[in-house]
């Protein structure tokens, strides 16, 4: 026997992707619904991303592209791992160009390229029950999403305004799928939820410890919760990215040295990158700018 | 009070296995009326409201209640969605323990505010405004408004159990020893306050209690429960003034005496 003969493609076993593609479809006609299904273990530790990646393993095939990001980029540990592991069992290629990748696997941020309808997201969702922080009885929560009994979620936005004076929750902010289902994107910066609204890729959602499969068809809309006299915003970033220029982007904080000096760049390092090639200067790689003029 | 009940029990029997927990319970509630459910330890009266307010299913029998137009429906035969409706819309339960009708993590303002949240408010601002209107209603100072509840004595949380359970205007409350584990000082303000807002709000409600002071207080009709059944029912002063049945009579001579 050869080596490969030890592994099936994309490390699953077919029966296992059938049962994880059943969990897909079936996520897919009810968007936003949480499905069960019987999450395998997977050689790597919960955390790592265990449900995204049984997502992907199933849904792969030799023809596609990957492209693997942890926060927004390509080369953190977690997402080169990953991206590893299904270079050796699925043997497919990897970029780290978005508009190159059919399945692109993210742990927080959805890529600031608009993706198209040939385009997979998949999320790694740690907690994928919105309203476990005021309810911890899963039959009750069940219960909740099944009767759409919302209040709750309302009453979480209500006490960020009480104690802060406005919604400060900046990640995995609460949205409502096609007028039905209230979701949890997850780690996912809200910044990012715009993005999933009527977006023309297809996003699934993988909660590998909790065991639930939920998705967001392509065309849906995708609601964020607020109140009329506090609605809905995206963090501004009054910078520019220090290295491309982009305004309107998610931005990291850099710190360069321990006098304070920092900078802000863009968190899609693929973007960045893009957009440099393509002849667009920030600030830090034009330092001589104003003296030049 | 209006001609038409606003509840109508008939024949409410609930069984845990052989024991009974309460059997053969008939009786109309009007709107405005409040009912005490007396009776000593055991004998059936939380078993009783638990029916009544479906919080448990009865072994037999059923409860019609007058919905707001005005066509009876009988609870037992209704949705979990339109009866979990119901519940928090047009009726209150108020808990003996204030803990297990709180959300003792959140501000005293989102408890008040979460029934409105749930009927679809949107508006931060007036649903603050209707919170800190009803924790004054409630003789909570609205500078308590952010704070939580595992914060408040035990006279504050009931009355905010209350204010949570108030909001959105009930028709039908439903109270389990709502004074039971309160001091007794702190117990006469509370009874003073709920006999106030029952009268003007005009709220039907059905009061349980071993304290015969609470039903004098507070009610216009009372049932004395033993065993399961109710021995004996009918105007509060009456049934106080003059019980009939050999029980209640000692039941009330026991216990007025004190
Ligand atoms: N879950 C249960 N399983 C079995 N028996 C029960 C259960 N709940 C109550 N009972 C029994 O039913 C009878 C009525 O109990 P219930 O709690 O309704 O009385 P109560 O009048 O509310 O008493 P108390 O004043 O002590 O609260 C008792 O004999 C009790 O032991
Ligand atoms: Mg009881
Ligand atoms: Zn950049």
């Amino acid at each position: 026997m050869t080596d490969l003969a030890t592994y099936n493609f994309a490390y699953l076993d077919e029966q296992t992707k059938r049962m994880i593609r059943r969990a897909i479809l079936k996520a897919i006609a009810i968007p936003g619904y949480q499905v069960p299904f019987a999450s395998r273990e997977m050689p790597m530790p919960y955390g790592w991303g265990t449900g995204g990646v049984q997502v992907t393993a199933s849904i792969i095939g030799p023809e596609d592209v990957l492209k693997v990001i942890d926060q927004g980029a390509d080369d953190t540990t977690n997402a080169v791992s990953i991206r590893a592991f299904f270079q050796k069992v699925a043997n497919v290629a990897v970029t780290t160009h978005t508009s190159d990748a059919t399945i692109i696997q993210t742990r927080h941020r959805i890529p600031e390229q608009k993706l198209g309808e040939n385009q997979v997201l998949v999320y790694q969702v740690p907690i994928p029950e919105p309203l476990r922080f005021l309810e911890p009885r899963e039959t009750e929560t069940r219960k909740m999403h099944a009767l759409e009994e919302y209040g709750l979620m309302h009453v979480k936005l209500y006490e960020d305004i009480a104690h802060n004076g406005r919604i400060s929750k900046t990640y995995a902010y609460p949205v409502k799928v096609d007028g039905r289902y209230v979701m949890d994107p997850s780690p996912t910066p809200k910044f990012d939820n715009p993005k999933m609204h009527m977006s023309d890729a297809l996003q699934l959602f993988g909660a590998g410890r909790e065991k639930r499969i939920y998705a967001v068809p392509p065309y849906t809309e995708v609601v964020s919760l607020d109140f009329e006299d506090y609605p809905f915003e995206i963090q501004k970033f009054e910078q520019d990215c220090a290295l491309c220029g982009a305004h309107g982007v998610y931005l990291d904080e850099v710190v360069l040295d321990d006098k304070g000096g920092r900078m802000f760049v863009c968190s899609d390092t693929d973007h960045c990158e893009d957009r440099r090639e393509h002849g667009h200067v920030g600030e830090m790689l034009a330092p001589s700018k104003e003296a030049a003029e | 009070m209006t001609d038409t009940p606003l509840l109508k029990v008939s024949g409410v029997s609930k069984f845990y296995g052989s024991r009974i927990g309460c059997k053969d319970v008939n009786f109309e509630l009007w709107p405005g009326e409040v009912l005490a459910i007396v009776g000593e330890s055991g004998s059936g009266k939380t078993t009783l409201l638990n029916c009544l307010s479906t919080r448990l299913m009865p072994t037999a029998g059923s409860v019609e209640y007058r919905m707001r137009d005005g066509n009876f429906r009988d609870l037992y035969h209704m949705s979990e969605a339109e009866r979990r409706f119901l519940m928090r819309t047009d009726w209150g339960f108020v808990h003996q323990n204030p803990a297990d009708g709180l959300r003792m993590t959140v501000s005293a303002g989102a408890n008040v505010g979460e029934r409105l949240m749930a009927i679809g408010d949107r508006h931060y601002g007036k649903i603050r405004e209707t919170a800190s209107d009803w924790l004054s209603r409630v003789e909570i100072s609205t500078d308590r408004i952010d704070d939580q509840p595992r914060a408040f004595s035990g006279g504050m949380r009931q009355r905010l159990q209350i204010a949570r359970n108030l909001v959105t205007g009930p028709r039908l409350v439903f109270m389990d020893e709502p004074t039971g584990g309160l001091d007794v000082s702190v117990q006469a303000r509370l009874l003073d306050l709920l006999r106030g807002l029952v009268n003007d709000l005009g709220l039907a409600a059905i009061v349980v209690t071993h304290d015969l002071a609470v039903a004098r207080l507070l009610s216009h009709r009372m049932m004395v429960m033993k065993d399961g059944h109710v021995i004996e029912h009918g105007l509060t002063d009456r049934v106080l003034d003059d019980p009939r049945e050999p029980y209640t009579q000692l039941f009330v001579s026991s216990i007025l005496q004190v």
